[in-house]
């Protein structure tokens, strides 16, 4: 589909509020994505990513605020005038069709002639790699082949902006890993708006030029992955992305640092504290764990622990440390010639510029699981 | 445990009973129904041949077959958006609207008849209404309008429940992706919903056109003479004349007829839709 390459369009999510009844499903969301980028929606079950992108698509009316796709604001328009593509997490191909006749109903609709339909209609087959299952009916077809059958007709209209809501979260890992590649080439090719949602940081960080993290119906954080990753802003953000210690107790100001109580030793980290409890954040690449014998070094924290937990992953070993307060601590490093064993008592250090200082907002694995309020 | 409780190839003689009641009941005087249209008072065809040399005997079996025909249409109409309402709604409305249709159910058939003939009759509840608007009053007791209107109440729960069983399955995110991909709402329910619900209109028409054909009590109280039907017709050859040649030889008419009418239904309904409905 070369002559059909164009840049896509960009998308202004404006001030958006969409309540239900007396329940706030977005609060106040403000976005903007840029024209052919990768935007990926991150957030636990219930954050409001699908209702994101049922306002984009117009199949859920807003509450308060406004969107625009290119420079046009959608407001009045019904979601069949949006020309935007959408694929949902299952599939949702209409069964008494077959893949061509699924593939050329958006082509009838806009009374494409005939021979151009079947011409598009093959481009599009050819790029999703199904020529040869044109004729088969969807339930003739496994998960992902139908996942791309979803993802070729989202786009043989061409559409500026294509949306997709967790396409491939019924599938198992070695096929969505595939199909994560085929989605990325297939947006390189293409040069369209991608707005991709997820609950899976994996995914994310993989597909992304930009990722939005939703947390309750507003946005925490938009960024790269690794402004993400290496630059949370929230502690939420930090948790959700990537694995990390995270150590909270109390606090004081120390010249140009905050030391923080974990058990009874005291760690730092640069930057003043605000209001209320505060969080050092550590990602595990940037731990190192030592003996106890170990000469002590003052430009490092340090913290002692056993290790409650050692998993060899090929590329190195994880460890995972239980500290004096009863947290955990994550350590991730290259394979060494004397592994720790487990419950033997160890200290982890790292470079007081690697921790990240963050105000304290409660958020917890369990929350961000969806499971709780 | 497994094995004792999952239904597995010696599990035949669980429908032995059930098979065996049939027979006796439903096998034996059918099978005597059609022997006897064969043979009384004389070895032949003799029956048939007088089936189908009577006008009066070809206007009824018409008229059975286009009443049940209007009954059926008149019940999809109406059966149609019943349904989709109570895929549509919440629980406890959709509780409510299950009730509606089968509380009339639960009330026999007889009752429901003679209601309508309280509504339908000249004097009746219907009449003077039309009167006090000043229009003239419709003759609908005794005459084909009444039965129709009758027996399309009556049936109505045959076409309601599986056309709800189909529409209930049908995912809706089907009409969503419709729509983005640029269908109107008109037609998003025209290209989509309805060839996926087709399989429970059809299911519906061919259970309430088959049970029209053989309606007898509405049409005998809601008809009379001028609307009678061929069960009726069947039932005074046999209880009033005691004719059970040419009473049977009605009742193996319809009876070929249903049966002719179900294969090619089912042959329809099989290529057409063997997609089935659905889509999640
Ligand atoms: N039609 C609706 N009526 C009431 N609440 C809804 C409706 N749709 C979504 N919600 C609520 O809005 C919140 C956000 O939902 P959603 O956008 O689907 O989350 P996500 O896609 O991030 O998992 C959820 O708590 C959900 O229960
Ligand atoms: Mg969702």
């Amino acid at each position: 589909m070369a002559e059909t390459r164009h840049r896509g369009a960009a998308v202004d999510i404006r001030a958006v509020t969409k309540t239900y009844g007396s329940f706030t499903a977005l609060d106040d969301v403000s976005l903007r994505v840029e024209p052919g980028q990768f935007m990926t929606f991150l957030g636990p079950s219930g954050s409001g990513k699908t209702t994101t992108l049922n306002v984009i698509a117009g199949f859920t009316d807003l509450t308060r605020g406004e969107i625009l796709i290119g420079d046009r604001s959608v407001g009045g328009l019904p979601a069949h005038k949006r020309n935007v593509g959408v694929v949902f997490q299952h599939y949702a191909l209409f069964p008494h069709m077959t893949v061509t006749g699924n593939l050329a109903y958006p082509l009838k609709l806009r009374r494409v002639a005939a021979a151009e339909r079947d011409r598009r209609v093959a481009a599009a087959l050819d790029m999703v790699r199904l020529t040869d299952f044109a004729h088969r009916y969807p339930s003739e077809l496994s998960g992902g082949q139908q996942q791309r059958v979803a993802l070729a007709r989202a786009m043989v209209f061409d559409p500026p902006l294509l949306l997709m809501d967790e396409p491939l979260g019924a599938l198992d890992k070695k096929l969505r890993e595939w199909l994560q590649l085929e989605i990325k080439r297939i947006h390189r090719e293409l040069g369209t708006t991608f707005v991709y949602v997820t609950h899976d940081q994996e995914e994310a960080l993989a597909l992304s030029d930009r990722i939005a993290v939703f947390n309750k119906g507003r946005i925490e954080q938009v960024g790269s992955g690794s402004d993400l990753y290496d630059r949370p802003q929230t502690l939420f953000v930090g948790r959700f992305i990537g694995e990390s210690t995270v150590l909270t107790g109390a606090h004081e100001t120390r010249g140009q640092e905050t030391a923080i109580r974990v058990g009874d030793e005291w760690v730092a980290a640069p930057g003043l504290a605000g209001e209320g409890r505060q969080a050092l954040l550590v990602r595990p690449e940037k731990i190192t764990l030592v003996r106890e014998d170990a000469a002590a070094d003052p430009a490092l924290n340090q913290l002692s622990g056993r290790v409650g937990e050692a998993i060899y992953l090929g590329s190195g070993v994880k460890y995972e440390v239980t500290l004096a307060d009863g947290s955990r601590g994550v350590v991730r490093m290259a394979l060494t010639d004397r592994p720790f064993a487990l419950g033997e008592p160890v200290r982890m250090r790292w470079r007081k510029e690697d921790a990240r200082l963050l105000p304290d907002d409660g958020s917890s694995l369990a929350a961000q699981s969806g499971e709780e309020p | 445990m497994r094995d004792f409780f999952s239904p597995g190839r010696n599990s035949f003689w669980l429908v032995l009973p059930a098979l065996l009641l049939l027979l006796v009941a439903l096998g034996y005087p059918l099978a005597q129904v059609v022997l006897r249209s064969f043979t009384d008072p004389e070895p032949g065809v003799g029956n048939y041949v007088w089936f189908f040399s009577r006008p009066v005997n070809l206007a009824v079996f018409q008229r059975t077959f286009v009443v049940a025909g209007w009954v059926t249409v008149l019940c999809v109409v109406l059966a149609y958006p019943y349904a989709w309402l109570m895929t549509s709604v919440g629980p406890n409305m959709r509780v409510l609207l299950v009730l509606c249709v089968l509380v009339p159910f639960w009330v026999s058939g007889v009752v429901r008849t003679l209601a309508w003939v309280i509504l339908l009759q000249d004097s009746g509840v219907i009449n003077r209404m039309i009167m006090a608007m000043g229009f003239e009053k419709i003759r609908l007791i005794r005459t084909q309008t009444g039965v129709i209107i009758g027996m399309t109440q009556v049936l109505l729960p045959f076409m309601v429940m599986p056309l709800y069983a189909v529409m209930r399955g049908i995912d809706l995110r089907l009409v969503q992706a419709a729509r983005s991909l640029g269908a109107r709402p008109m037609l998003a329910f025209l290209q989509i919903y309805l060839p996926l619900s087709l399989p429970g209109v059809f299911g519906g028409a061919i259970i309430v056109f088959i049970l029209g054909l053989g309606f007898y009590i509405t049409p005998a109280l809601l008809g009379g003479p001028r609307a009678t039907m061929l069960s009726t017709l069947a039932q005074q050859q046999v209880l009033q004349q005691l004719n059970w040649g040419q009473g049977g030889a009605m009742g193996v008419i319809l009876l070929v007829a249903t049966l002719v009418l179900l294969a090619f239904a089912g042959r329809f309904a099989r290529r057409r839709y063997q997609m089935g409905a659905g889509g999640k």
